[in-house]
């Protein structure tokens, strides 16, 4: 197990070089990034001086080195649009965007595993076709248009929800869903079909031999094993989290990364934006890793494997 | 052996058990009609190819049938003295594990792979004896000492992909007989085993019955296997149980063609292989059955009427009979040749 | 994932094999056709490919220059009682000299009267009825946007959007990842490995990042929608024909061809193209639905078609500004998209049962 976890490491570290170089290239690709926050009224020298003051007129690869040692010291650059240091803002907004994710996985979690192991169960059933429509529609539907129309009935036209904001749970109530809808869907055709199989089992068949209630045998012996399936997906999921945060955060004007990311993006605030990306990016490989470790924990054939 | 046989030994006794699959293009006809009985310390072979109905014989016996396509459509099954099939779902669980229980097939499969084997033994203990939690580690770790597993003690936090196949099948074993049950349904229990293992595994199981007084039910393909194991022998063929009767009967006096067939196809090491027998032609397809006798496209001795009417039962000896219109008096076509057992038969 | 059903030898196992009886040839086709699914196609036909053929045939105004005498009006079927409701809410929400000064005009204009309320002569926003004289009208049938321009034609006009975004997206990003597929199990060795590993670093890192990273690195516009969605969508296209391509390339046919003294590229372009063709076509229908949803989401953020462009994805973000009074600007161009996209994905699979099942796992 140790070698497993010290080699997912180890495989996540590359993967976080590889993304700090595309994040840095793309930077690059941008051309000059004064440009953009510089107007034709600048004078050669304060271009210079910013030139210089930036590293800008060091190699490339100078320039890379130095911007991870930035990077790794905590040192994020400022924000031009907020004109404040990027660690500092993206202190302030993580918070709101953990907090609304959650939500949301929570959220998908409580639907999603018991709809998709019911739906398994009663194959073929109304309740098996109902989850089936839900979910190819939330497959189709972009995560901006489920806010907006769950906005529009549970906010305008019935006016239980708050339209937009942070606040308490009913706050969060119509994001978090709206941000796990695809997901639900994902998941729960998975785990119904993960499940199928699982009950299809001849270890499912000696456990009714044994005389298992079968509610036991649903959720203690094939659950467990269903979920496998679809807990490789998870840091799918988180990615789809990720990308949804951003849309959500801006449908529902929810303070978190997400809506900074876009405002950043809307002022051209290239610092802010990397910062903001390379973030994601770590987060993301860190779930990566902890999915991979959990994966090992829930099916032992690959903890001794 | 039990020296005397009434009536009250009789602990299994299924009647005219029918049991359909229905699909969207067809009613599979699994198992149609077929009535047997079992005494206790009793084994009874079932033998016939795969496909003719034998597992969803034994599926029907712990009311498994896979659902919603399956259903037990007719019959009786009576487990010491109460009909099985007027049971509810509930009251059926109370019966499998403890009454009647049985061995599968694939022990790489049978066991749930992210479970320790203690997990698996002590639920099954659990549902029977609501007990604390040493006395059911003992008992756990007592299930595999019955089984041959060394150090059972040690075993009962392994995981399943940490064992051997025999070992895996012998804690299938354990868990089936764990709650000692009056019958077991062993179906084709060593056919995923070496040929070692599988000696050493029958050997086992022939100790536990002699020890319990276990009736078991012996699904198989091998004649051979029967007769090693076996006290009776149902043939079945395409849903029906074609001939049945006490195991040297039937290996000596034969007197279905199918039956006869079978005991020839048996590899015998002292045969020269020229002499080795395959039934030409392949079953009937159960959701297709001819009106007549089932055997009738592939049977030497065919005649007009084995294709219009399915034949009676003929009665040969003490428990012996079986289906074929050649048995009858009346009967004007080729007789069946006097059957000559392969040298070295164990009849 | 792959899906592993054990089969017993039992009948369990084979009533599923038992054969559904002989079947004629023609219920064999009328099975396949019933299984077509025809309303979605009817619907991406008319949602979809009409229009972005013909938007500037059959859209009733300009989708660009709105009349701003008629901003913010219903939907032709909303009637006059459910109007002024409608305007009073605005009005309400709003509670600005401006909503005053469009009810005004409409009511110059003869489309609604203020009416005194309280008697003081005064009409005072808050607690005044407006009257409407007339209902949403058929000159706009599903009614205008802030601009007052014509919400069907700017529908139609992003329904063109739409199709070429996917289209030209779709064929760049195929032709890039077939073109790398097939050369990296050409080539095999370490142009393989490194390939691969990009994909496996480009398909694993979350997609909406990386097009904003992108966005913001080229700046937004149409050309730079397709670059970065075709940016996604090649590595998938990489990684199955690559897989398509080395079953093929063991074949005798290529050997013949070598043999015979085609080139490398000969090879390539006219014997392992035309066979995973199948594959490549059934994975650009399954991609249509998801680079709708793409572009849409990219274009709501405002990193995708620029303004005054009508993509759906943009008008629904402008539609966000006035749902609280005005909700047909947001829904329509959602109910598009869901729609299209829906019927997208149905063909797709339908397609892909029939073609190219073995891509169910993709």
């Amino acid at each position: 197990m140790q070698r497993f976890i010290i080699l997912r490491l180890l495989q996540g570290l590359l993967a976080v070089f590889a993304i700090s170089l595309i994040v840095f290239s793309l930077s690059r690709v941008a051309g000059d990034p004064l440009a953009a926050i510089l107007d034709d009224e600048s004078g050669k020298e304060q271009i210079e001086l910013l030139r210089a003051q930036w590293g800008l007129d060091e190699p490339l690869h100078v320039q890379y080195f130095t911007y991870m040692r930035r990077l790794l010291t905590g040192d994020l650059g400022t924000s031009f649009k907020w004109d404040r240091p990027v660690a500092e803002l993206i202190l302030e907004r993580l918070p709101a965007t953990l907090q609304l994710s959650a939500f949301a996985l929570l959220v998908t979690g409580v639907i999603a595993f018991p709809v998709g192991v019911i739906s398994a169960v009663k194959k073929d059933s109304w309740f098996d076709t109902g989850g089936k429509m839900f979910a190819i529609l939330g497959q189709s539907a972009p995560t901006f248009a489920v806010g907006l129309i769950l906005m529009w009935i549970f906010a305008v036209q019935l006016g239980w929800l708050p339209t937009s904001g942070k606040g308490g749970v009913k706050h969060m109530l119509m994001p978090g869903f709206a941000l796990g809808y695809y997901n639900v869907a994902a998941i729960m055709r998975l785990t119904r079909s993960s499940m199928l199989d699982v009950l299809d089992t001849e270890y499912v068949k000696l456990a009714r031999i044994k005389g298992i209630p079968e509610w036991r045998i649903v959720w203690k012996h094939c659950f467990r094993n269903a979920l496998i399936g679809p807990l490789t997906y998870f840091s799918l999921i988180f990615a789809i989290v990720i990308t949804g945060s951003v849309v959500i955060e801006t449908v529902f004007a929810w303070p978190g990364l997400g809506l900074m990311v876009i405002e950043a993006i809307n002022s051209k605030d290239h610092i802010t934006v990397q910062a903001v990306v390379m973030l994601f990016a770590l987060l993301y490989v860190a779930v990566n890793i902890v999915t991979d470790i959990t994966y090992a924990y829930v099916d032992p054939r690959i903890r001794y494997g | 052996m039990t020296a005397v046989q009434t009536a009250t030994d009789t602990i299994l006794e299924v009647n005219d058990l029918k049991t359909y699959i229905f699909t969207r293009a067809a009613v599979v006809k699994a198992v149609d009609g077929i009535s047997f009985n079992l005494r206790k310390g009793e084994t009874l072979g079932i033998v016939g190819e795969s496909g003719c109905g034998k597992t969803m014989t034994a599926l029907s016996l712990l009311r498994l049938v896979p659902k919603p396509a399956g259903r037990i459509v007719e019959g009786e099954i009576v487990l010491n003295g109460d009909d099985i099939l007027q049971k509810s779902e509930d009251e059926m669980r109370d019966v499998r594990g403890r009454r009647i229980s049985m061995i599968l097939q694939d022990p790489q499969t049978s066991l749930n792979p992210v479970f320790t084997i203690g997990n698996q033994l002590r639920e099954a203990l659990g549902i029977a004896h609501k007990e604390n939690k040493s006395s059911m580690l003992s008992r756990a770790v007592d299930a595999l000492r019955k089984v041959n597993v060394a150090a059972p003690e040690r075993r009962l936090d392994d995981y399943p992909h940490q064992m051997s196949g025999g070992m895996k099948q012998r804690v299938v074993g354990a868990i089936a007989m764990s709650c000692e049950p009056g019958v077991i349904i062993a179906d084709e229990p060593t056919t995923a085993l070496d040929v070692t293992i599988q000696l050493q595994y029958l050997r086992l199981l022939k100790e536990i019955q002699a020890e319990t007084g276990l009736a078991i039910i012996f699904i198989t393909h091998d004649f051979g296997v029967v007769a090693r194991m076996c006290d009776r022998v149902a043939v079945m063929y395409a849903g029906r149980i074609i001939e049945q009767g006490d195991v040297r009967d039937i290996f000596s006096r034969p007197a279905h063609p199918y039956t006869q067939a079978l005991i020839n196809s048996v590899p015998k090491l002292e045969q020269s292989v020229d002499r080795l027998y395959s039934i030409d032609g392949q079953p009937p397809l159960l959701s297709n059955l001819p009106e007549g006798c089932r055997f009738a496209p592939r049977c030497p001795y065919v005649a007009d009427k084995c294709y219009e009417t399915y034949p009676t039962t003929y009665h040969l000896a003490e428990g012996h009979h079986a289906d074929c219109w050649a048995l009858d008096a009346d009967w004007d076509g080729t007789p069946i040749e006097e059957f000559i057992p392969p040298t070295g038969s164990a009849g | 994932m792959a899906v592993q059903t054990t089969a017993p030898g039992g009948p369990v196992g084979e009533t599923v094999a038992a054969p559904a009886g002989r079947e004629t040839a023609i219920g064999k086709a009328w099975r396949e056709f019933r299984r077509f699914p025809v309303i979605p196609t009817f619907i991406l036909i008319v949602l979809l490919f009409v229009p972005a053929v013909f938007a500037d045939l059959l859209s009733p105004h300009d989708h660009l220059l709105g009349d701003l005498e008629r901003e913010l009006e219903p939907p032709a079927w909303v009637s006059d009682r459910e109007r002024e409701q409608l305007i009073v809410q605005r009005a309400r929400d709003n509670n600005t000299e401006v909503s005053l000064n469009n009810a005004r005009r409409n009511m110059d204009s003869g489309a609604a009267t203020l009416v005194d309320t309280n008697g003081n002569g005064q009409p005072d926003i808050g607690e005044t009825m407006v009257r409407i004289e007339l209902g949403g009208s058929w000159e706009y049938p599903f009614g205008t946007d802030k601009q007052g321009r014509d919400l069907l034609s700017r529908l139609m006009h992003g329904a063109r959007i739409s199709l070429a975004v996917s289209c030209l997206a779709i064929m760049l990003g195929g032709f890039l990842g077939t073109t790398l597929g097939m050369v990296a199990a050409f080539r095999g060795g370490l142009v393989d490995a490194i390939l691969m590993r990009i994909v496996d670093i480009k398909l694993a890192f979350p997609s909406i990042l990386l097009a904003l990273t992108l966005v913001v690195a080229i700046g937004s516009g149409f050309s730079t929608v397709v670059i970065v969605i075709a940016l996604l969508l090649w590595a998938r296209y990489a990684r199955v024909v690559r897989g398509e391509a080395l079953t093929i390339k063991e074949r005798d046919f290529i050997d013949r061809a070598r043999v015979a003294g085609a080139s490398n590229l000969r090879i390539m372009a006219r014997h392992i193209f035309p066979n995973v063709f199948n594959t490549v076509i059934v994975l650009a229908t399954l991609e249509v639905g998801h680079v709708i949803i793409l572009e849409a989401t990219l274009s709501f953020l405002g990193a995708g078609i620029p303004r005054p462009q009508p993509a759906w994805g943009l008008m629904a973000a402008d539609g966000r500004e006035v749902i609280t009074s005005s909700w047909w600007i947001f829904l329509f161009p959602c109910l598009a998209i869901v729609m299209t996209v829906l019927s997208m994905n149905l063909l797709g699979d339908w397609l892909r049962d029939r073609l190219d099942p073995k891509l169910r796992n993709v």
